[in-house]
Formats: C-alpha cells, sequence, structure tokens
C-alpha cells in the first residue's frame, strides 16, 4: 500500500518536473524572441520603470549566464514562491496575483465537480431503477453533456441574470462594495458565485448520470448479479452491489474528466467575468504577460496532479482489488 | 419422486417471432439421481436449466408443469419463486468464475446473502467451514476477494455456497466446462459426494461432454431441438442407445471416457432444425439416416423399457 503511494508519488513528481521543465522553455526557446517582444510592447510610459523593468528581465532571462544556471535558478525561485514579476500590473509579483485569484476559481471548481458527481451518481442510480426516469434523465443528461459549457453559461447568465435580475453576472462582487467580513459583503459574494457555479455544476451533471446509469445497467446484467438473482437475493442488495462497483469505474472517470472540467471553468469565469484564473489567463493573454501566464499554467498543472494523485488514493481505499494486488495477496 | 416435468414449453420472444426452445419437455428426476443432460448447441439444455430455478425476462412460460417434492413450480411467477430459489432449487451457474461479486469479500458476500434470505449467517457458519474443507478449501477463503482464488477455487466456493441449504435439486450448467481436465475430474467427483452426503437430493448436470457425465451420473438424457430424444441410465445410453440420434452421438465420441476435444458432437452430418418455426414431425428426420414416411408425424416420448424413455417410430 505505502509502496503504491509511493510510486505514484514518483511518477507525479517526474510529471510535475517535466510540466515545470516544459513551462521553462518555452519562452526562452520560442523563436522570435518572445520576451522582447513582450516587453517593447508593454505600455510603460515610465521610462525610468521601464529600465528597470529591462534589467530586471535581462537578468531572469540573462544571455551572460549559462542556461543550467538560468534553469537551477528557476527551481529556485519556483521554490521560493518566486514566479517572476507581472507586466501587466508591474512590479507585482506574479505569485501574489495568482494566490489573490485561485480562491475564486476553487470555490466555483470544487462544489461544481464534487457536487455535480454525487448528485450526478445518485440520478443516475435512480434512472437505472424506473423506465420512467429513465426515460427523462437519459434525454436532459443527454442533452447536457452535449452543452457547451460556454454556451450554457451565457444562456444562464442571459435568463437569471439579464431577464429574470435574480443575479449579477459579472465579477466576484459588487464595486460599490469594499471586501470586509460583512454580512453584506458574503451575501454578495455569493450572489455573484452562485450562476458561474450553477452552469458548471449544471452542465458536469448530465455526463455524471449517464454514465452512473450505463454503468448500474451493466452491472445489474453481470453474471454475480444473476447468480444472486438465481438464489433468490432481494433486489436490495443485488442495487447495493450494483451501485457500489458502478462507482468504481465513475472515480476513474472522474480523474479523466478532471482536465475538460477545469477548462470549462476558466471558460466558465470569462463569460461571468469572474475574478479567478480563467479571467486572468485571458487578461495576460490579452496584455501578453508571459511571466503571468507561465505561472498560472504552472498552478494548473499542479492543482491538476494533486487533485489527480487524491483520486488515485481514493480509488485505491474503495477497490479492494487494487488493495488487494497491492499487497501481493493475490493466490 | 423429486422432479416431475410435464410437456414444459417455454419459448423466447423475440421480434421475428417465438423460439421454441422447449417444446414439450417431459421427464421424471427420482430422489439421489444426478442426470446428465446432453444435446448438440442450442438444443436447449441452459433453457431448461432456467426454467427449473429462473426465467429471464425474454423467456415465457407457454405451457406445461413442474412439480418439485409435490408442490407445483409457480415458474412463470417471478416473485412466487423465491422461496424455492436457494432453499429447495440452487444452481452452479455456467460462469461461476464470475458469479463472485468482485469487491466482496467472499465470507461477507455469503453471509450478506444468508440474512437477506433471513437465516442468521451464524448458524450456518460451522456447517460452511466444514464443507469448504470437505472440498478442499482452506477457511481462509472467507476472508479473500473473488481475485485471490484461482477458476477451480472459485468453482468450488460457488459449489459449497450454491448447496449450503441442502436443497433438493441442484442444476449445474456446463459447470465444469471452464475447467482444466483433472480439476474437471475433481469438481466431478465431489458434486457426487454432495449427493451421497445429502447435501443435494438430486442434479441436473447439463453439458456437452458425455465423457464427462458418464463418469458420474446415474441417468443421461438427450435433447435434440427443444424436445427429449431418449432419457436411460447412464450404462444404457453408452451401451446400448435405441434412439438414431443418440447412437450417432455416441458412435461420434472417439473413445467413451477420454477426453479429446471437440470432434464429439459434430461428427453427424447436417444441422439441427432452426426454433423459430420448428419442422412438424420427428425433428430429427432431416438427419435420420432411418427415417420413413410415418416420421411426418411426431413420434410420442414412450417408456420403452422400465427407466428408459424414447421419441422416435422405430423404437416404438
Ligand atoms: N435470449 C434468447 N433469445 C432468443 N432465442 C434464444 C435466446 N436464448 C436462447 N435462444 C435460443 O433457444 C435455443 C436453446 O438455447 P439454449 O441456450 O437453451 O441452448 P443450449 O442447449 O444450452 O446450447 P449450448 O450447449 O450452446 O449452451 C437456441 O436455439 C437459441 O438460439
Ligand atoms: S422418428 Fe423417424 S426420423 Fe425421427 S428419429 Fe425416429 S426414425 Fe428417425
Ligand atoms: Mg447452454
Amino acid at each position: 500500500m505505502w509502496r503504491y503511494i509511493g510510486r505514484k508519488l514518483a511518477v507525479y513528481l517526474l510529471t510535475f518536473v517535466v510540466a515545470v521543465t516544459i513551462n521553462w522553455m518555452i519562452p526562452r526557446f520560442m523563436p522570435g524572441d518572445p520576451v522582447r517582444s513582450m516587453l517593447s510592447r508593454a505600455s510603460i510610459s515610465d521610462p525610468e520603470a521601464l529600465e528597470r523593468m529591462n534589467s530586471y528581465y535581462n537578468e531572469v532571462f540573462g544571455l551572460d549566464t549559462p542556461l543550467w544556471q538560468q534553469y537551477l535558478s528557476f527551481w529556485a525561485g519556483l521554490f521560493r514562491g518566486d514566479l517572476g514579476i507581472s507586466i501587466m500590473l508591474y512590479p507585482e509579483p506574479v505569485i501574489d496575483i495568482i494566490l489573490r485569484s485561485v480562491p475564486y476559481t476553487l470555490a466555483v471548481l470544487l462544489p461544481a465537480i464534487i457536487l455535480s458527481w454525487i448528485v450526478g451518481n445518485r440520478f443516475g442510480a435512480f434512472a437505472a431503477r424506473s423506465k420512467i426516469l429513465d426515460n427523462t434523465i437519459l434525454p436532459v443528461g443527454y442533452v447536457l453533456t452535449a452543452t457547451p459549457y460556454m454556451w450554457l453559461a451565457l444562456l444562464f447568465a442571459w435568463a437569471m441574470g439579464v431577464v429574470l435580475g435574480w443575479f449579477p453576472v459579472s465579477g466576484g462582487y459588487s464595486y460599490s462594495l469594499r471586501p470586509a467580513f460583512s454580512g453584506e459583503f458574503v451575501w454578495d459574494l455569493v450572489m455573484h458565485w452562485f450562476l458561474p457555479f450553477l452552469s458548471m455544476f449544471v452542465v458536469a451533471l448530465g455526463g455524471w448520470a449517464i454514465g452512473m446509469r450505463n454503468m448500474i445497467i451493466y452491472e445489474l446484467e453481470a453474471d454475480y448479479s444473476n447468480y444472486l438473482q438465481a438464489l433468490g437475493a432481494p433486489r436490495k442488495l443485488i442495487r447495493r452491489y450494483a451501485f457500489r462497483n458502478a462507482m468504481l469505474p465513475q472515480i476513474t472517470g472522474l480523474a479523466v474528466q478532471l482536465g475538460t472540467i477545469i477548462a470549462g471553468a476558466l471558460l466558465t469565469e470569462i463569460v461571468f467575468n469572474y475574478p479567478g484564473l480563467g479571467s486572468l489567463i485571458l487578461d495576460s493573454l490579452t496584455n501578453r504577460d508571459f511571466f503571468l501566464l507561465q505561472g498560472i499554467f504552472l498552478f494548473v498543472v499542479v492543482g491538476v496532479l494533486i487533485a489527480n494523485f487524491i483520486i488515485d488514493i481514493v480509488y485505491v481505499l474503495v477497490d479492494p482489488r487494487t488493495r488487494v494486488q497491492m499487497t501481493g495477496g493475490a493466490a | 419422486m423429486t422432479l416431475r416435468v410435464k410437456d414444459l414449453k417455454v419459448y423466447y420472444q423475440t421480434l421475428r417471432g417465438d423460439v421454441h426452445a422447449l417444446d414439450g419437455v417431459t421427464f421424471d428426476l427420482a430422489d439421489g439421481e444426478i442426470m446428465g443432460l446432453a444435446g448438440e448447441s442450442g438444443c436447449g439444455k441452459s433453457t431448461l436449466g432456467k426454467s427449473l430455478i429462473r426465467l429471464d425476462s425474454r423467456m415465457r412460460h407457454v405451457g406445461g408443469s413442474i412439480e418439485l417434492d409435490g408442490k407445483d413450480l409457480p415458474i412463470a411467477d417471478d416473485d412466487a419463486m423465491v422461496p424455492f430459489r436457494y432453499h429447495e432449487i440452487s444452481l452452479i451457474p455456467q460462469y461461476a468464475m464470475s458469479a463472485l461479486n468482485p469487491t466482496r469479500k467472499i465470507g461477507r458476500m455469503i453471509n450478506e446473502l444468508l440474512r437477506a434470505r433471513g437465516l442468521r449467517p451464524a448458524d450456518i457458519a460451522e456447517e460452511l467451514e466444514r464443507r469448504l474443507e470437505l472440498v478442499g478449501l482452506d477457511t481462509d477463503v472467507l476472508n479473500r476477494f473473488p481475485i485471490e482464488l484461482s477458476g477451480g477455487m472459485k468453482q468450488r466456493v460457488v459449489m459449497v455456497m450454491s448447496t449450503l441449504l441442502n436443497p433438493s435439486l441442484l442444476i449445474a450448467d456446463e459447470a465444469t466446462s471452464a475447467l482444466d481436465v483433472s480439476t474437471q475430474r475433481s469438481v466431478a467427483e465431489s458434486m457426487v459426494e454432495f449427493r451421497d452426503r445429502g447435501y443435494v437430493k438430486s442434479m441436473v448436470f447439463v453439458t456437452h461432454d458425455i465423457s464427462l457425465v458418464y463418469q458420474m451420473a446415474d441417468t443421461i438424457m438427450v435433447m435434440y431441438a427443444g424436445r427429449i430424444a431418449e432419457k436411460a441410465s447412464t450404462s444404457t445410453i453408452i451401451n446400448n442407445p435405441q434412439h438414431p440420434y443418440t447412437q450417432m452421438l455416441i458412435s461420434a465420441l472417439p473413445e467413451v471416457g477420454s477426453t479429446a476435444e471437440e470432434t464429439r458432437l459434430e461428427g453427424i452430418p447436417g444441422t439441427p432444425p432452426g426454433l423459430l418455426h420448428p419442422p412438424t414431425g420427428c425433428r430429427f428426420k432431416d438427419r435420420c439416416p432411418m427415417a420413413f414416411s410415418k416420421c411426418n408425424e411426431q413420434p410420442p416420448l414412450l417408456e420403452i423399457e422400465p427407466g428408459h424413455w424414447a421419441a422416435c417410430w422405430k423404437t416404438g
């Protein structure tokens, strides 16, 4: 068990190192010297600031130090939490900007992923049980999974924000308010959070429901279900087994889907102008802020890796088969 | 008399019409009898086995009756059959390799099943362990997951599990087909032993392989295209078969008792008739070397000597 976790950890670490290295390489080995053109395009009027900035980037991308030294200092900076200085918001460190946005992204992403997974699986299991439910949930589910994140987000923004006016459609909180730990501000946060969350949740829901329904039907036709039925076991027992066994591929599915979901979250943020990483990517792209972009990607990669690792561990904990194989108990 | 099947008709409903998989099957099974059920692929052996315990959703009981220990089996009524299942009738499925829930420890799964059937696992625990040991398994298998067991071990676990409540009738559908030859033999021996100890009263053993049942079965019943061709004691079927189909089946065996694969049932030229629109008269007539004009009528299943039944105009 621990050996397995150790091995997984090693694989994830390796992936991390590769991701960081690629991240480091891109601005350095890309043709056309993107860094320099980025600097020349940076709209900074103060010549003194521009001078400082230039010398800073010269230092970081300096030609006077060998590549391997640059690479090592990049890693060293990483461990100090130093991802460079933003151009867009010069001279704010990239890491500060990112850390400011991450809570917003997580606040939308985590509940959306976890709740849609749980509720979707429940619905799917329900659908597998009755014809009527199946005939309603299934088409709705298919429509939902086929819906692009962006489109549904726009639809919700239009319907519930513009037409009905229930929710604000832009920003993380009202500009008229100052961030504070007051009831009013928190309520405002929640109202702004709701639509991005809801559209993420709804799109993901359908996929899980359909997956679960199909898995359960498959499990109910599995040999062990047939055998138990022939031995007169009540439906309840057979369903319980089927549900549990159908959950396992759904956990794997979560790991597989994670990338898509996160991409969807970033798009959703852009639609709602929600101040998370997604909007930040858009901003840094329009401002050609390479350091910021690089920092965000690094963050996203690390986030995906951590999430995948957690899912891996959970899977091992719930699937006895992998556990058995790991302890080498197979006869 | 343990089991009495009378003129049983079970059809599969398909889009193209009814498949007459069992079309008037009649036989008796005595207390303590192990009956081998043989015949070409598609003749209805599995259908008969399933009809005795649980019809699947596409099967329809069209006619006839089944009586077990004097009680009528309500085979068309899934819920009414539940009390009989496991307690009175049990089965060892063909897919014994995958019959156990992969994510439950075997002991826990058995206990959950027992509890669901209204029994106290603690009352049966001792007997369960005794029987596991009897078939040569360590009681430690109860703490293992199915994946940790070999095919032969799973087969034995299923055998013990299926017979734990001492059913009157055990149906074993190709129960040993997936095993290697020596494991096949020891599982077959265990089955006979279970019968001898009274763990099961009687047994229907479905197989392609007459040479396997011949060592363990008391009687053999041969089916052809949804009907009974012949039923008699094992030695009669092997040494003195009367029905032309049985005769060809037996002579197609390379050598009784040997275990060379295949060839066996392929020795008969022609193919069995489709069961969607079965022909009238004797269903074997297209392939029968002895067919004559009378064979256009359906031959009745008659007892040509005590305990020896055959359905052929030539044997009547
Ligand atoms: N679900 C089904 N739907 C329609 N027809 C079926 C179905 N299952 C079986 N049949 C038909 O019923 C007939 C009897 O099938 P059955 O499975 O009982 O044969 P079998 O004797 O067990 O054959 P095998 O030795 O290959 O297992 C076959 O002709 C088959 O085509
Ligand atoms: S009834 Fe006729 S066709 Fe059928 S087996 Fe006997 S002889 Fe052959
Ligand atoms: Mg069969």
